[in-house]
């Protein structure tokens, strides 16, 4: 349990202003319901997500860099990210800006030329809306706030590429018993878990949605998003859990698709981690978003006397 | 078989002939496939070194070919022919014809690094792919692929306002890549949403894509970042010895 961690930077970042923003609301009375703080980050910038690093990388890292500055002048030591794109790429500026002298050079002479100041590894970390959670609140605390069990709701959890590789930009992962596992993660697991789930033994946990190509290379992503789905069915899953707004919307979209294009039809719904622990949190399906997702699934969490 | 012999089993290098004597022994017929006796000499010394000039590929020279990257590939596991450490390895040898015979799927790779995470020498084959593509292009032995024409879109949104809004990402991608609106899948989906979505959130996602979401006071990184792009584009072009318009076909 970490004090730091009850008032933090918050960097929603663009997919949680537009297909993401299931997830935004969720997250933000997630943490009011567990008395946490949020404060967002003021005139913040897109992160680059998956596509201005193939323009080229270090301009990306002047995109966190931004961010990360705009935290250090606020006050701040910590920023959380919700979303996997976001904190991958502030973790990743965070690594090559410590590591990489021509990344420094870069960033300071754009920061420079931008007018604001340049951000120097070390000043701020950057934490997931997992690790906010799991830290500051627990899973004893979560245990002792749930008022509405997730008891008997089966759940996969889906964690992506982005949360764990690639594993060196990630130096508090893989510390052992405790901390965060790149090659399986847990911590959204223990979570749910805590809110009275049932986590499947889900081996995908953190295959890939194919996110970066979701238009770009449908049938790919669709190949992709398929077997992600069909293998939550085979594992018993009733759910799968999500912690990011890019593979989220690519799993509502590409399971529409594959019923569209593939023939290929799925049953199991998907929510984002944030809405379920909500949901067990006592607030209704209405205040963690529910009706935002693409996917409909009221039914379920009717039939579970959920929201 | 040797990686580096693959492409001598190709239907073009294999041989089968009606009249053909050996030292004087008779191996006419189809009894058995002769594979063609070639010398390489179309080696391009240049390659591994215009691969490593470009962002991502810079690591390139470490490979030692443990084949960790394909084995891990999620791309390679829907489509065998996706082979990221075969291409490094032709790359290394300079095989640039043979890399060629790919270079309509090298822009697959769909950025899930778990050959970076896999790789034991950290060549950051992820890196490499991208390096590559972008090499395929600026040579002109492709046209600009949809996976890049995707990161332009959603880039030239980044650089201009400091955000993006997904809608406009959309409209702008499938028009540019000649693809419709109104698909029969983003029908039904757009469908769906629309039948239980709160009016709220609606009004939301329309206003988002009238009103341009920006960071106020963006005006002078957006200059800083153009001139970077330029720098950078000129870089790239003169590290593979191409004029500043150059080969684009």
């Amino acid at each position: 349990m970490t004090e730091k961690y009850r008032k933090v930077a918050y960097y929603p970042g663009c997919a949680l202003e537009g297909t993401g923003h299931a997830y935004n609301r969720s997250t933000k009375e997630v943490g009011k319901a567990l008395g946490l703080d949020l404060v967002e980050l003021k005139n913040w910038n897109c992160c680059g997500a998956m596509e201005v690093k193939n323009i080229d990388p270090k301009l990306q890292t002047y995109l966190s860099a931004r961010n990360l500055s705009i935290a250090e002048e606020m006050g701040f030591d910590v920023v959380m990210a919700p979303c996997n794109g976001c904190y991958h790429n502030l973790k990743k500026a965070e690594y090559d800006l410590a590591h990489d002298g021509e990344s420094r050079e870069v960033v300071g002479r754009l920061s420079q030329k931008a007018g604001h100041e340049t951000y120097e590894a070390g000043k701020v970390e950057t934490i997931h809306a997992l690790d906010w959670i799991k830290e500051a609140i627990g899973e004893e605390g979560l245990k002792a706030r749930v008022k509405n069990s997730l008891q008997g709701l089966k759940i996969a959890n889906y964690y992506g590429c982005m949360y764990t590789r690639p594993r060196h930009i990630f130096p508090e992962k893989d510390k052992g018993p405790g901390s965060e596992s790149t090659s399986k993660p847990h911590f959204m697991d223990d979570l749910l878990a805590a809110a009275g789930a049932e986590c499947v033994e889900y081996p995908l946990k953190t295959a890939c949605c194919g996110g970066a190509h979701t238009l770009s290379d449908s049938d790919t992503s669709t190949k992709l998003v398929l077997n992600l789905l069909t293998t939550a069915e085979a594992c018993g899953a009733d759910v799968i859990a999500t912690e990011c707004p890019t593979c989220h919307t690519g799993l509502e979209m590409h399971q529409v698709r594959a019923e569209k294009v593939f023939g290929r039809k799925t049953k199991v719904k998907i929510l984002y981690f944030t809405q379920l622990l909500g949901m067990a949190l006592g607030l209704s399906a209405r205040r963690v978003g529910v009706a935002e997702n693409l996917s409909d699934s009221s039914d379920l969490l009717r039939a579970r006397g959920l929201g | 078989m040797p990686i580096h012999e693959k492409s001598l089993i190709r239907p073009e290098n294999l041989l089968t002939h009606e009249q053909l004597t050996i030292e004087g022994v008779d191996v006419s017929g189809h009894w058995s496939t002769f594979i063609q006796s070639r010398v390489v000499t179309d080696y391009n010394e240049a390659l591994q070194d215009e691969i490593a000039a470009l962002p991502g590929g810079e690591f390139i020279h470490r490979c030692w070919q443990c084949g960790s990257c394909t084995n891990s590939c999620t791309v390679n596991a829907i489509n065998p022919d996706f082979n990221p450490r075969y291409w490094i390895y032709l790359i290394r040898m300079g095989l640039e014809e043979e890399l060629l015979h790919d270079k309509d799927i090298v822009w697959q790779c769909v950025s899930c690094n778990k050959c970076t995470y896999a790789c034991p020498r950290d060549v950051n084959p992820e890196g490499v792919m991208k390096a590559t593509a972008h090499w395929l292009e600026l040579k002109g032995h492709t046209a600009t692929k949809p996976s890049m024409q995707f990161d332009e879109i959603f880039s030239e949104q980044v650089f201009a306002t400091g955000k993006i809004e997904e809608g406009r990402v959309l409209r702008r991608f499938l028009a540019r890549s000649g693809q419709p609106l109104l698909q029969d899948w983003l029908v039904a989906l757009v469908r769906g949403l629309v039948r239980r979505l709160p009016v709220t959130f609606l009004m939301r996602l329309g206003l988002a894509s009238l009103v341009r979401p920006r960071t106020r006071g963006w005006g002078r990184a957006r200059d800083a970042i153009a001139g970077y792009v330029a720098e950078r584009k000129a870089a790239d072009r003169a590290a593979l010895g191409l004029g500043p318009q150059g080969a684009k076909r």
